[in-house]
């Protein structure tokens, strides 16, 4: 069994010092308290500050807990957030690609799609922002489950609710459909949801690799597959380095 | 053979941001970069020039490596920037004389008032097309000469150099003091009180008086035209257009016909309508401006609606009061609640600019009752700018005699789904978001792009321009109709709050 992480020892330890007393304390005193060398306080503490476990104070520059770990248990970043720092990417998404764009997470085992950019065609559409859509009928859905062990426990065991002839029928089906999507890194959705159309979605990271959502690309089946209904590698490039640059942006580690 | 890109720079109010775009005008890589907001007294927003060229210095090579790509790989850059706000330097040391004098401070209160008092004080606006506010960059020159000593002798003698953000970019990028250039473009010069609307240059009855020395002003350029190679940063680029943000956007939306408008949601929100060759002057408080001037073309004029404070309110919001931790968590904090609870926010915060341009109001909250949670103040906070867009609108259709049938935005706030929605429902017209919600970046990039033939001609810009949103009005009208009259009661109580020698 591998040892224990010295530095996440330490990061606990400054959590504890910072929730006792007074709660502000400056890097001399963390470090003090700690026995630390200042560098690898500052280190930590500036860690603990990019996750927003800590907060700085502007003026005094002491230390204190960050309102991320009040949070904790609710979802870590704000879907209003998450389509606001997605925006610019997705907007180059939808032209790059010439079909319509969608961000969603997971919401009580359901899809909320969070952002929506038109088909860029001009044509009439409807924005279907706050719309819940099925986990397992769709590329982003499938993403989140994969991605997502929380979403996934969501599903219910046994027969899954169907959409077209293509949807995946039962929970082992869809562990199995999973774990492929897993290995690769996006998923499609080929007339899963509605006949005729098709999508392919990859996960976006937030700080430490945590899925905090997909993206996707949806559009008809002849345009978005080749001949074999396989999702257009092109496509599919263009949906990862999109999610890819949402992820840095939020601070993900590159993978 | 290596891609080709532009490369814009948006020298914004809160941050810097460098964008390099593809042929298609997409967007493929972004670096961004806040700078430090000074507020020194009530009322004085303040910059560090230095910090600006510094961020700048980080974030192009930033968006360079993004890309993967070299300085060589970059066709031109364009240059977009938060307007009027002004830098004095010392052209022999490269070094701001003082913080650069940022747009929204009233400082220049008391010098406004006094020189609106002078007998020939109406030949301003017959001039330069806009109103003697604060806002502008002249009265801020005359205050930083009058209360700096030494200072109107070193400008006289052309050893302090003036200009607007732009200026001191380019300045700085072409070498500063060893050889740099000493320019502005026509869009940011017409916002400066001491450009002629018509003949496009610098006027000697408007230098005479505000008091500004000439040898200190940049020569005026069109906006697009290759006005030197940068020699640092991104040594060999060629520096190929400059805009202000607002004009920029406008270039961004493709708005090149005669009755084509935009309005822009940052910092502040600001409504431009091209309006072709002629200068239009407004009677219901807006502004004359320059729009763009391609290379030696004629130029093309704006009918401008700005509002000082939009974005500006959200950030208050969060930094001010502390009640949210990010701008767009008040759409979460305001989606709470059903309505506004019967509360109004007026962020005056700079007095009124367009259409009431009311130095001495300040920003009130009105309708506080017990009732009043962190949800409706935000609801308050994300209508403010929604009513604040109408009045505006109102004021564009009574001008021009058109009505205004879908208004295109841009900007940060278009990302507010909930803020997007209210403007439909209050102005009752669609409202539709391009493709790029950098707009500012995209104009700039495109008019540099353009300089340097990466772009053939406007008709190829325009065929990239694409709908990204539309949120379609949805609100009662009776509803619509008593709400507006809330604001414009609400609106009447922030005035003549600031009383003459208040401040003194
Ligand atoms: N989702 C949102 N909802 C409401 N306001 C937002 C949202 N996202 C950003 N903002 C506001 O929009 C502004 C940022 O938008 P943007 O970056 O376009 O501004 P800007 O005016 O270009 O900045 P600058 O003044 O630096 O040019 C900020 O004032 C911020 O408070
Ligand atoms: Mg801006």
């Amino acid at each position: 069994m591998p040892g224990p992480v010295q530095s996440i020892e330490r990061a606990a330890a400054i959590l504890r010092l910072l929730a006792q007393g007074s709660g502000r304390l400056g890097l001399s005193e963390v470090a003090n308290s700690l026995g630390l060398a200042r560098g690898t306080a500052h280190g930590i503490l500036r860690t603990l500050q990019m996750v927003g476990f800590v907060e700085q104070d502007e003026a005094t520059g002491k230390y204190q807990l960050g309102a991320a770990l009040l949070h904790l248990g609710t979802s870590y970043l704000d879907v209003n957030e998450l389509r606001s720092r997605a925006i610019n990417w997705a907007d180059a998404l939808a032209s790059r690609s010439g079909e319509a764009v969608r961000i969603g997470t997971h919401l009580q085992g359901k899809l909320l799609v969070v952002h929506h950019v038109f088909r860029p065609d001009d044509t009439l559409q409807t924005l279907d922002v706050g719309m819940l859509l099925p986990m397992h009928a769709t590329a982003m859905g499938k993403v989140l489950l994969a991605y997502d062990a929380n979403a996934a426990a969501a599903v219910p065991e046994g027969d899954l609710e169907q959409f077209s002839r293509r949807t995946i029928r039962t929970t082992k089906e869809l562990t199995r459909a999973l774990s492929g999507i897993r290995e690769v890194g996006w998923a499609a959705d080929v007339e899963e949801t509605t006949v005729g159309e098709a999508s392919v979605a990859a996960p976006i990271r937030g700080y430490g690799g945590l899925v905090v959502g997909a993206m996707g690309i949806s559009g008809p089946v002849e345009r978005v597959c080749d001949p074999h209904n396989r999702p257009r590698p092109d496509l599919v490039t263009f949906v990862r380095d999109a999610a890819r640059a949402v992820s840095r942006d939020l601070g993900a580690p590159r993978w | 053979m290596a891609e080709r890109y532009v490369m814009s720079i948006d020298q914004g109010t809160t941050s810097t941001r460098c964008i390099l775009f593809d042929h298609g005008g997409r967007l493929v890589s972004v670096a961004q970069r806040e700078h430090k907001q000074h507020f020194p007294r009530p009322g004085w927003v303040e910059h560090d020039a230095t910090e600006i060229w510094r961020n700048l210095e980080q974030i192009a090579p930033k968006a360079l490596a993004q890309a993967g790509a070299d300085p060589g790989q970059v066709a031109a850059v364009g240059i977009a920037n938060q307007r009027e706000t002004t830098v004095l330097w010392d052209r022999h040391t490269g070094i701001p004389v003082t913080r650069a004098v940022v747009w929204q401070d009233t400082r220049t209160d008391m010098v406004v008032e006094e020189l609106a008092r002078r007998p020939d004080a109406y030949i301003v606006e017959e001039l330069c097309g806009l109103h003697l506010a604060t806002y502008f960059s002249a009265p801020t020159i005359r205050w930083l000469l009058d209360h700096t000593p030494g200072l109107r002798e070193r400008a006289e003698r052309g050893d302090v150099l003036f200009g607007t953000m732009e200026s001191w970019l380019i300045w700085k990028l072409t070498g500063g003091p060893e050889g740099g250039v000493h320019i502005t473009d026509v869009t940011n010069a017409s916002r400066t009180l001491l450009m002629n609307i018509n003949s496009l240059s610098w006027d000697d009855t408007l230098l005479d008086f505000f008091g500004v020395p000439r040898a200190m002003l940049p020569e005026i350029r069109p906006s697009t035209q290759t006005y030197g190679v940068a020699t640092r940063v991104m040594p060999g680029v060629r520096i190929a257009a400059a805009l202000g943000d607002q004009q920029a956007a406008l270039f961004g939306q493709t708005c090149f016909a005669v009755g084509e408008a935009k309005c822009t949601y940052g910092t502040g929100s600001f409504l431009l309508l091209n309006t072709g060759h002629e200068p239009i002057r407004s009677t219901h408080g807006l502004l004359t401006t320059v729009g763009y001037q391609i290379g030696d073309e004629p130029a093309v004029y704006a009918l401008e609606g700005s509002i000082a404070i939009t974005g500006a309110l959200v950030q208050w919001f969060r930094d001010g009061l502390g009640l949210i931790g990010t701008a767009p968590e008040i759409e979460t904090v305001a989606r709470t609640v059903d309505d506004n609870g019967g509360c109004y926010i007026v962020p005056a915060f700079s007095g009124l600019f367009a259409p009431h341009w009311r130095s001495e109001a300040r920003g009130i909250i009105v309708g506080l009752t017990s009732y009043i949670t962190k949800g409706h103040l935000a609801r308050a906070v994300l209508e403010a700018t929604g009513w604040q867009t109408r009045e505006v609108v109102d004021a564009m259709n009574a001008d021009s005699g058109l009505n205004l049938r879908t208004l295109n935005v841009d900007g940060g706030m278009t990302a507010n789904n909930l803020l997007m929605q209210f403007i439909a429902d209050v102005l009752n017209v669609p409202v539709v978001r391009p493709m790029v919600a950098e707009t500012v970046s995209l104009g700039a990039a495109y008019a540099a792009g353009l300089a340097v033939g990466y772009w053939p001609d406007l008709e190829g810009l325009r065929r990239n321009w694409h709908r990204a949103a539309q949120w379609l009005p949805a609100m009662d009208p009776e509803l619509r109709a008593r709400e507006y009259d809330n604001w414009q009661r609400a609106v009447e109580r922030t005035f003549d709050w600031i009383k003459p020698h208040d401040e003194e």
